[in-house]
């Protein structure tokens, strides 16, 4: 059924009985050619990209939930491609570049919204980084603009321009940048993805790999034992535990980091703030509540909830950058589990097993990723080679000493 | 979550700085034959366990010692805290 403006006039004048549901729900067959694990974001827009540009159609994706209920129904919701490394600037800005056709791709409406995004500045040397980031960008095709305060000021008045510690002086915006509907983009994925004819499994989670002479033949799960040519695995914060079962010690830590809404008001936010330096961003979404988080609670959980020092930090710097947030309520807050890489970067790549592949280490920013990590990940399984603009995201940066640490941290998850 | 001290008591956990997994403590000899290979698996891989896990907390705004706290990942409960000098010298890691 293909979705449209008609479609909806249709409908509304006879009764909305004409609506299906948006996937089948089928049960698992015994062998498929690519079985990708994980029904987030990232693993249903593989099986998406698999079909549609690679012209694989027995493919099936396998999730021991429901889809979208990960990180890619619990994220902010926030794209962007203000990188400024080599090797993740040309990825994200081919991601943006997908973002901005999606919703025609597949045929779903996915409220992408290039509201833009600012990231401030407080200091001298934070400008000199930021320009230099916005010159990467630029080289790289992406869009940057450096603000001064007072073009900050116009956009956005009622922030504490005058705050002792980090006073406003400016910012990086990226126009193009700005959210889109998180639980949408699973869902259009997953209808696309089984237009094509893959099968989406939900309520089955993988329990082990059937490994023989280096090879992988397929997954034990919930629903028996699923054959596969090969296997591709989009488990986000689950990635240590899932390749543990494979006999494999990843570069990544499992983290939690949560995120806050409040009660709904009024438009007041037209785009995504970051407040680095107060460890604060926030935008506001189409219901109007306002859309925020900080830092990660900074140790090793498998939780999908926190702890209050953290919630009490964000909250802080909240108040920081724009004191009128206290007056609003705050509603819900959750967390979601992110695969923290040593270097704060991705790895889309073959493992040392045959016809087993990985997709993970994308810490707190995955979600902006979803359509490019999608298109390299059925890449690397059509093809047995790296995508173009992700062939910096192999396992072996790290024993070769080839780091994507935009941050500069080191080893350390937690700091990225 | 509140990490009993061996030596303080019972502290709120936003006094510490955390580290990570406890085998940090296990670092290889820089003069063995596969060092680099030892170094490449110390500084990057990690177990990264759902549930019990043995990890390094540092008492940053309190008497800046090093705890070993043995803190189950899944429920966040923590069943052991231990100074991760005696941890160190039980594995003969310094005399
Ligand atoms: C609070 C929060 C805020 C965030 N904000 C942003 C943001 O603003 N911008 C941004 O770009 N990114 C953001 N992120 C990061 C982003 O959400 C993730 O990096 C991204 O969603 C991860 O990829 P995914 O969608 O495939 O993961 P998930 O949706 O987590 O998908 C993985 C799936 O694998 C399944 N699975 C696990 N183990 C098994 C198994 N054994 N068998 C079968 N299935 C299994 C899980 O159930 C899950 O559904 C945020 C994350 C959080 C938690």
């Amino acid at each position: 059924m293909r979705y449209s403006g008609f479609k909806v006039i249709k409908e509304a004048l006879t009764g909305h009985k004409g609506w299906k549901p948006v996937w089948r729900d089928p049960e698992p067959k015994p062998h498929y050619d690519i079985v990708i694990i994980g029904g987030g974001g990232h693993g249903l827009a593989t099986a998406h990209y698999l079909a549609k540009i690679y012209g694989h159609r027995n493919i099936a994706v396998i999730e021991k939930g429901w889809i979208g209920g990960g990180n890619v129904g619990r994220n902010t919701t926030i794209v962007r491609s203000n990188y400024l490394l080599d090797g993740n600037e040309p990825f994200y800005e081919f991601s943006l570049k997908l973002w901005e056709g999606l919703e025609q791709d597949v045929n779903y409406n996915a409220m992408v919204s290039q509201r833009g995004i600012i990231n401030l500045i407080h200091s001298d040397a934070q400008r000199d980084a930021f320009t230099r980031r916005g010159n990467a960008m630029i080289l790289n095709g992406a869009d940057a603009e450096l603000l001064d305060a007072e073009q900050v000021r116009k956009e956005y008045p009622f922030l504490n321009f005058n705050d002792a510690r980090f006073p406003i002086k400016g910012g990086l915006a990226q126009r193009r940048g700005g959210t889109v509907r998180h639980d949408a983009v699973a869902w259009g994925y997953a209808r696309s993805a089984d237009g094509f004819g893959a099968d989406i499994i939900q309520n089955c989670e993988v329990t082990g790999f059937r490994i023989e002479d280096g090879k992988c033949l397929g997954v034990e799960t919930s629903k028996g034992f699923i054959g596969a040519g090969k296997v591709g695995c989009a488990v986000a914060g689950n990635s240590g535990r899932l390749m543990g079962m494979a006999g494999m010690r990843l570069p990544i830590e499992s983290h939690v980091l949560q995120a806050f809404v409040s009660e709904g008001l009024k438009p007041v936010l037209p785009g995504v703030i970051t407040f680095g330096a107060g460890h604060f961003y926030v935008s506001q979404s189409d219901k109007g509540g306002l859309v925020f988080g900080g830092d990660l609670d900074g140790y090793n959980s498998y939780a999908q909830r926190g702890n209050l020092p953290v919630v009490e930090d964000v909250c802080e710097g909240g108040m920081a950058l724009m004191p009128m947030i206290g007056r609003a309520r705050l509603l819900r807050m959750w967390g979601g589990i992110m695969d923290m890489s040593m270097d704060g970067s991705p790895i889309i790549d073959r493992t040392d097993i045959d016809g087993l592949y990985f997709n993970g280490g994308w810490c707190y920013g995955g979600f902006k990723a979803t359509p490019a990590s999608g298109h390299c990940f059925a890449h690397l399984l059509a093809r047995d080679e790296p995508h173009p603009t992700a062939t910096a995201y192999r396992f072996d940066r790290f024993r070769t000493g080839r780091m994507i640490d935009e941050k500069g941290m080191g080893n350390q998850p937690n700091l990225h | 979550m509140i990490i009993n001290h061996p030596l303080l008591g019972s502290r709120d956990s936003s006094e510490f700085v955390y580290l990570g997994d406890a085998s940090l403590i296990d670092r290889p000899d820089w003069q063995a034959e596969h060092a680099a290979e030892a170094f490449y698996d110390y500084a990057y891989l990690r177990d990264n366990p759902a549930g019990e896990h043995r990890e390094l907390w540092f008492h940053e705004g309190g008497d800046r010692s090093w705890l070993v706290v043995t803190r189950n990942t899944v429920t966040h409960e923590i069943s052991k805290v231990e100074l991760a000098r005696d941890v160190a010298r039980a594995q003969g890691r310094s005399k």
